[in-house]
């Protein structure tokens, strides 16, 4: 049979093997996802995303401080959730795609763009591309801030949360957001959002990230918040004064004869 | 000749014979599956002297918002209250016990009712025994009351989990109005304080949980 590999997209033959291994007890390796808690909000001169730094596999936390703010543009960043493995490959490989484009149009590129090449990746792959993805940026025509769903729809809105911890953060941006707030009042509003995140739901922790574009500055603020230190114990050592061991019975015994052995002489070989 | 199996489902009563009509079922029977009518999220939250339950009340048919004007949350006795998210018929039938239990109370007459930690965990052992015969009286409650200025806030689940708790909510609220109860909750709020927290809870509730409506109790 001749093989369709030059299309493009998945071939699923590969399912078939899995499923037969399955029955046999050979069980897949669980894949990294993010579980997670990420933000964005749009204030007067811009937009700051949020997101915490728990990625987990399964029940165990894999990375403590992991960075979920993607590079896209010097002017555009996206938050992802789902599986680690394609929020990551999915925005770089869309990063190179729009510098590509950035030379061929000789212009800043806009939000819209990386939307629409994101939601046409993420359709073409109906939905098996696990990334659910928050998208923010300013550009010429204004700041701007999107979701992307895996299935590959889109949503453009002042305020957004997504991952296992987006029905905490939206409460908290739900009680508090206003319309043209300031940068020190939006940076709050996402502190406190991702912090309900990593607070309350178990799939999020860890440190709070900030991520600030405005029309002409781009601020990446990496751990901007550490609510969850790991206090050391002593990392010089103990030190003992002296008394610190109770001594309770002492034994001294003379020695008259003390007879010197010599040092044993090796052998010739 | 007859055979036995002919004779199950009759009986003979003076040389007739009655057939019954009862049949061996096919399945095994089955009990409550789902919850029918249903009510969204109750919240619970302490404050300095006492406590303050919001619930709203709508009763959903599915997707279909049937009674407009439940009551979720009942008193008991002079000083508890217990509120129920989840099947509302179940809630009812809950009602009837409570009313039995202060009606025993009355009728004892030693001066003495049943106090909110009480009531906790009677219906913490109801429930947990209508689970454990796979027929779960599908609730989740929040159980409110003072004793001698000592506040009290307890749930109780469908499954028969018991637990106590300063800030308290059912349903969707355990996720949405939960961490925002949480963060405003602190040992010295005054009543007004907690009933502003309370309704700010029931509004995004109101804007993000789908089964609610605009009236609350």
């Amino acid at each position: 049979s001749i093989s369709m590999n030059t299309q493009g997209g998945f071939t699923f033959d590969l399912c078939k093997r899995n499923n037969f291994l399955q029955t046999k007890g050979v069980a897949p390796p669980k894949s990294k996802k993010t579980g997670t808690t990420i933000c964005g909000v749009v204030f007067k001169d811009g937009v700051v995303l949020g997101a915490d730094t728990r990625a987990t596999e399964g029940p165990i936390v894999c990375d403590k401080n992991c960075e979920k703010i993607h590079y896209i543009a010097k002017n555009i960043y996206c938050c992802g959730a789902g599986t680690a493995a394609d929020t990551e490959n999915t925005t770089e490989l869309i990063s190179s795609q729009l510098e590509l484009h950035r030379y061929a149009t000789k212009r800043q590129p806009r939000v819209v763009t990386a939307l629409t090449m994101l939601k046409q990746l993420l359709f073409r792959y109906q939905g098996y591309v696990s990334a659910a993805l928050v998208l923010g940026g300013v550009d010429s025509t204004g700041p701007h801030l999107h979701t992307v769903y895996p299935h590959g729809s889109t949503d453009e809105l002042p305020y957004v949360s997504m991952g296992s911890g987006s029905l905490a953060a939206m409460a908290v941006l739900e009680k508090d957001y206003k319309k043209d707030m300031t940068e020190e009042e939006a940076i709050l509003i996402v502190r406190n959002a991702i912090r309900a995140g990593i607070f309350n739901d178990l799939g999020s922790g860890s440190n709070v990230d900030i991520c600030v574009l405005k029309k002409d500055s781009t601020n990446m603020l990496r751990n901007y918040e550490t609510p969850n230190p790991r206090v050391p114990r002593r990392e010089a050592g103990y030190t003992f004064p002296r008394g610190y061991t109770e001594v309770l019975n002492e034994a001294k015994e003379n020695f008259n004869r003390v007879e010197i052995q010599d040092a044993p002489v090796p052998m010739e070989i | 000749m007859p055979q036995l199996s002919d004779l199950i489902g009759s009986f003979v009563d003076d040389k007739i014979c009655y057939d019954t009509g009862y049949q061996a079922p096919s399945q095994p029977a089955t009990h409550t599956t789902q919850p029918i009518v249903t009510g969204s999220s109750v919240l619970g939250l302490k404050y300095k002297g006492g406590v303050i339950l919001a619930a709203d009340t709508l009763g959903s048919y599915g997707s279909l918002a049937r009674f407009r004007d439940i009551r979720r949350i009942t008193t008991v006795g002079k000083n508890i209250l217990v509120g129920a998210s989840g099947d509302y018929s179940d809630f009812q039938k809950i009602q009837e016990l409570l009313e039995e239990v202060v009606a025993e109370d009355y009728c004892l007459d030693d001066g003495r009712t049943h106090t909110a930690k009480e009531i906790h965990s009677y219906l913490g052992r109801v429930l947990y025994g209508r689970r454990n015969k796979m027929d779960p009286l599908w609730n989740t409650l929040v159980i409110a009351g003072v004793e001698n200025g000592n506040s009290f806030l307890g749930q109780v689940d469908l499954l028969g989990t018991q637990f106590e708790d300063d800030t308290l909510a059912t349903g969707f609220g355990s996720h949405i109005a939960r961490p925002l109860l949480r963060n405003a909750y602190n040992e010295n709020l005054t009543e007004e304080e907690a009933r502003k927290i309370v309704l700010d809870c029931m509004r995004v509730l109101f804007y993000r949980d789908a089964r609610t409506i605009i009236k609350i109790q």
